[in-house]
């Protein structure tokens, strides 16, 4: 939109990746003299809101600098070789594809350290969480940032021992063994997709995902890809999280902090399923067509899987955690995203690029209501929530019950909301998927995933009715007076409420970038 | 060819450049046994300051043979055939082996002085060892190479049973002393046949020889083989012969076992790669399966063991790297075995992440060192807490714990690990790079929960303990080096790309 000098770009990009490095080795050091606040709690805390923000600042300044009207070329790039041995470069760049998502962790990491500025989760010292909240935002970022497979690898595992950390130290109940489902499961898969990684970049002798993409995976025999595709999927898979490999994700949003469960929701599953469009589909083209159908099988299961245990939950007397309801509403949405890039289309691809960003503004929106909920009443249990009547929010907090059944119409795909587009364009997608994929099935996975829109309408509105709606009994000792929507609250919330109208109204602005991006991806560098 | 021996002449000349590395361990050490004598008992400290000294030299003498063209011994009718080679896998492992015995001798200092170990002969035993392991990576004969192994292994049992007056440090010694010698007999029957088989010690020249083996002698020259390897396995402690170790870690010493842990091993490896790659490559379809499947079962059992153990047992902390180091073993076996599939040199990955890995495990090592002067028992438990009274010990245990595990921050460990599934990749061996990836999900519980324990609140009131100067000179080295490397990782990596033999 503007014009930044190029390098100036590539010193932004690199500074977004580095930066929250730098911030995490500061927070650990003492504040210097004229920094030191109130006392070392707060002066940390307040570190941390520096830095993410200066983060989102260079995020946005880089989304003004970017060239809007060439959205599929990588731009801000730089490349420097690094380890020759293992002809591992740092190649960094941005294109339609990964800005967005460049833009929405710098932002849900900003929002999150600045509620935590005012909210400290329980646990020990505020240092070293936001010296953890910093690398993971590093890790995050620098996933979305670099074109070498390689330096993805190791992208996609830094944000790893920060998470863990995160969940056991600060998380609730059960939180030791829920952090270590986390880690194993994400590592085991992580592992397994390095050798698909290797595999890719032995047999094509390049680890550069932009020669690979333009190679579009001709220099790779079919049961290469088939292979690496296979491989790299289970890893990513599993961060995504795709039904069946699902089953670490509720336990860990259950017991990580509030702040953890939306940054988990909102960037790191969007790891797994950028890796599958960034790599997957244009680095081998034909292995994914293979396994396509299956994968489009696994997410529509895991739609329906993911809403009806989320139904099951909020039943009354299912003794169903708020928390773990949205972690398995997660499953469900991120089966969305998978069905439209296992169609293969531009379409289908633009569509699940777009819920991924509908996704993370809106579970972590929800996240975050849910996390206050806990706060305010101790628990995310629905049924003591809801009492005999209903919790009543309406009536004792207007504006956090309002803002619980905004999240919930979103979540639910209220068209003019951004929900609507992601879930409606990847059906589009799975309507009329790529040449050499079966119609007839994706019809049935098409109309299967109608099928998990209804239920997550459903079980949206049973917990809206259940927790904003009933009988406000003011005298009741067990119903005392809830404060409402504070001021940071309202500060970490409406940006997030803003660009979940903003996108769903006007669409366009989101899918101007990735569209031009896709077509080039799909094609392999040919348009 | 720095040599150039007359044909006719049987006076060699000697490049005395080429083997300055070991020699001057090896006088050093002499010089250390005699100056015992003479040394009064309050200045016993100044023997290890001297081989502290003697090491550093070695290590300086390693510069001029960085381009890795030197050769001596060679024999007078053919000057190619050397027993004596300075190239540059010699020089990485002379390195490696030096480094590794300069930061034990590091942690030495305060250890000898606190368990009242006999100083002059510590020393020398050391050095002994250490001149050994040297001399190894550069013998390219069988004589020499069985010669160099025992100079390296024998002193190290008897630095396993120093701890005079304490039962378990002799058990070890003995465990570690018979598995030892049984391993060398076996190793030595194995070389007699391949020497019966090809009429040479020279280890190129095995290679051109065992091409075409008579087929009467096939059978003698293939047990030969499996002998020799077996004999090796030992050494690395490779399952199942690995029997002997968390009992002589837990009962050595721990700057002993740390030598173990890293020279040891070294040691082993060395021997194994120069009888596979450079004397048996025409039989690597005899070892290349085998060491795979070694490979695998020692990561797997190492590993597995190391996560049975519990926290709160005695010396759980040494148990538990004493074990790891077996699962590492398994590791470093794979580019070894996959060298047997493949046309492209892959024992260079090996020598990467050996690198690596003796800087890491030096380090563990050394913050155990540390702790175990507040808690003689060195439980894992006892690690407790550590970041609230020595935060930079802590921070520095958790990054070489998480290198060890090939996990950010451990960036170098990360890259390590993806040389060998590279390695494993390259040569088809999918197998076994599946095994690998499991052994690493497992590997990565118990060294996070180690790390996690660093950081937990510390139960009581912890005391304060001065810190002596050379264990802190050894945490920082490490550290340091570990951190550069993790920048840089060039600076390892680079050696498993092309040949290092000359």
């Amino acid at each position: 939109m503007i014009d930044i000098s190029p390098s100036v770009m590539q010193f932004l990009l690199a500074f977004v990746v580095v930066a929250p490095l730098l911030g995490a080795v500061a927070a650990l050091l003492p504040a210097p003299p004229g920094l030191k606040g109130r006392n070392p709690d707060q002066a940390v805390l307040r570190h941390g809101v520096t830095v993410t923000g200066a983060i989102l600042v260079a995020a946005l300044a880089l989304t003004l600098g970017f060239d809007h009207d060439h959205p599929s070329k990588m731009q801000a790039t730089t490349d420097i070789s690094w380890i020759p041995a293992l002809d591992v470069r740092i190649h960094l760049g941005i294109d339609g594809i990964s800005l967005p998502l460049l833009v929405l962790t710098a932002l849900l990491t900003f929002l999150c350290a600045l509620y935590s500025y005012f909210k400290m989760p329980a646990g020990p010292s505020p240092k070293a969480f936001v010296a953890l909240l910093l690398v993971l935002e590093s890790g995050t970022l620098a996933t979305f940032a670099v074109l070498d497979l390689l330096l993805f690898f190791l992208a996609f595992e830094m944000v790893l021992i920060p998470m863990y950390f995160l969940i056991a130290r600060w998380g609730g109940a059960e939180r030791r063994a829920a952090a270590w489902k986390f880690i194993l499961y994400t590592l085991l898969g992580s592992v397994v997709m390095l050798l698909g990684l290797l595999l890719v970049g032995l047999k094509a002798g390049t680890f550069d995902m932009v020669a690979l993409a333009t190679d579009n995976g001709r220099g790779l025999t079919t049961s290469v890809q088939v292979t690496a595709v296979l491989a790299i999927g289970v890893g990513l898979a599993v961060k995504t999280p795709m039904w069946p490999l699902h089953s670490w994700l509720p336990d860990a949003h259950t017991a990580a902090p509030t702040v953890g469960s939306v940054l988990l929701a909102g960037v790191l599953l969007k790891m797994g399923t950028y890796g599958f469009v960034r790599i997957a589909l244009p680095v081998a083209p034909d292995g994914m067509r293979t396994l396509a159908p299956y994968l489009a099988a696994f997410a529509v299961v895991g739609i329906i899987y993911g809403s009806l245990a989320c139904l099951a939950l909020a039943r009354k007397g299912a003794k169903g955690d708020l928390k773990r309801l949205i972690a398995y509403s997660s499953v469900g949405h991120m089966g969305f995203v998978l069905l439209g890039i296992a169609s293969m289309t531009p379409t289908g691809v633009n569509g699940a690029l777009f819920a991924n960003i509908a996704h993370g503004l809106i579970t972590g929106l929800l996240f975050f209501l849910v996390g206050a909920l806990k706060d305010r009443f101790g628990t995310a249990d629905l049924d003591t929530l809801a009492g005999a009547t209903g919790a009543a929010l309406y009536g004792r907090a207007p504006r956090l019950g309002g803002l619980l059944a905004f999240g919930a119409v979103a979540s639910l795909g209220l068209p003019g909301l951004a929900g609507f587009w992601g879930e409606m364009l990847t059906m589009f997608g799975a309507f009329d998927p790529a040449e050499g994929l079966s119609r007839p099935a994706f019809l049935t996975f098409m109309a299967i995933a109608g099928v998990g829109t209804l239920l997550t309408a459903a079980y949206l509105l049973v917990v809206v009715r259940r927790v904003c709606m009933g009988v406000p009994q003011r005298q009741a000792p067990e119903q005392a007076t809830i404060a409402d929507v504070q001021g940071y609250e309202f500060a970490a919330w409406t940006p997030l409420v803003a660009l979940t109208v903003l996108a769903g109204l006007w669409p366009a602005v989101l899918l101007g970038l990735t569209d031009p991006a896709v077509q080039k991806l799909l094609a392999g560098g040919k348009s | 060819m720095t040599v150039a021996a007359e044909s006719a002449s049987l006076v060699q000349s000697v490049d005395w450049t080429a083997i300055a590395p070991p020699t001057i361990t090896a006088v050093v050490g002499l010089i250390v046994l005699v100056a015992d004598l003479f040394v009064p008992e309050g200045k016993k400290a100044l023997l290890g300051r001297l081989s502290i000294a003697g090491l550093a030299v070695a290590l300086v003498s390693l510069l001029p043979l960085r381009a890795g063209d030197r050769s001596t011994f060679c024999l007078t009718s053919d000057t190619e055939v050397c027993s004596y080679t300075a190239d540059q896998f010699t020089v990485v492992i002379q390195l490696l082996v030096l480094g590794g015995a300069l930061l034990t001798a590091l942690l030495s200092v305060t250890e000898t002085a606190r368990d009242k170990l006999p100083a002059g002969e510590f020393w020398f035993l050391l050095m002994s060892s250490a001149a050994g392991a040297a001399l190894l990576p550069a013998s390219r004969d069988l004589a020499t190479l069985v010669v160099a192994l025992e100079v390296a292994s024998l002193p190290a049992f008897a630095l396993v049973g120093m701890k005079r007056g304490d039962r378990l440090s002799s058990e070890a010694a003995l465990k570690f002393f018979l598995s030892s010698v049984t391993a060398t007999a076996v190793m030595l029957l194995g070389v007699s046949f391949v020497y019966a088989t090809t009429g040479t010690l020279h280890l190129t020249e095995i290679a051109v020889r065992l091409d075409d083996v008579p087929a009467q002698l096939d059978t003698l020259a293939k047990a030969g083989v499996a002998l020799t390897l077996v004999g090796f396995a030992f050494k690395t402690a490779a399952v199942p012969f690995h029997f002997w170790v968390p009992d002589t870690y837990v009962g050595a010493p721990l700057p002993v076992a740390a030598y173990l842990s890293v020279i040891g091993k070294a040691v082993g490896f060395t021997g194994l790669i120069l009888v596979t790659v450079v004397a048996f490559p025409s039989y690597a379809d005899v070892w290349g399966p085998a060491l795979a499947v070694l490979a695998a079962l020692t990561m797997t059992v190492g590993n597995v063991a190391a996560l049975r153990q519990s926290a709160t047992r005695a010396y759980s902390a040494v148990r538990l790297l004493a074990w790891s180091s077996v699962g590492q073993a398994g590791y470093l076996l794979v580019p070894i075995a996959a060298a047997a599939y493949s046309s492209d040199d892959q024992i260079g990955s090996t020598v990467a992440y050996a690198l690596m890995y003796a800087v890491v495990n030096l380090g563990a090592f050394a913050v155990a060192a540390l702790v175990a002067r507040t808690h003689p028992l060195n439980r894992i438990a006892d690690y407790r807490g550590l970041y609230a009274t020595r935060p930079l010990a802590a921070l520095a245990l958790g990054f070489f714990l998480l290198c060890l595990a090939g996990l950010p921050p451990g960036i170098i460990g990360l890259f390590a690990k993806v040389t060998v599934f590279s390695a494993a990749v390259d040569a088809g061996l999918g197998w076994l790079a599946v095994v690998m990836a499991v052994n690493v999900v497992i590997a990565l519980y118990y060294y996070l929960q180690w790390t996690a324990v660093l950081f937990r609140a510390p139960e009581g009131e912890p005391a304060k303990h001065a810190v002596p100067v050379p264990v802190t000179v050894a945490i920082v080295l490490t550290a340091v080096l570990g951190v550069a490397l993790s920048g840089v990782p060039q600076t390892v990596l680079r050696f498993a790309t092309g040949s290092l033999f000359q």
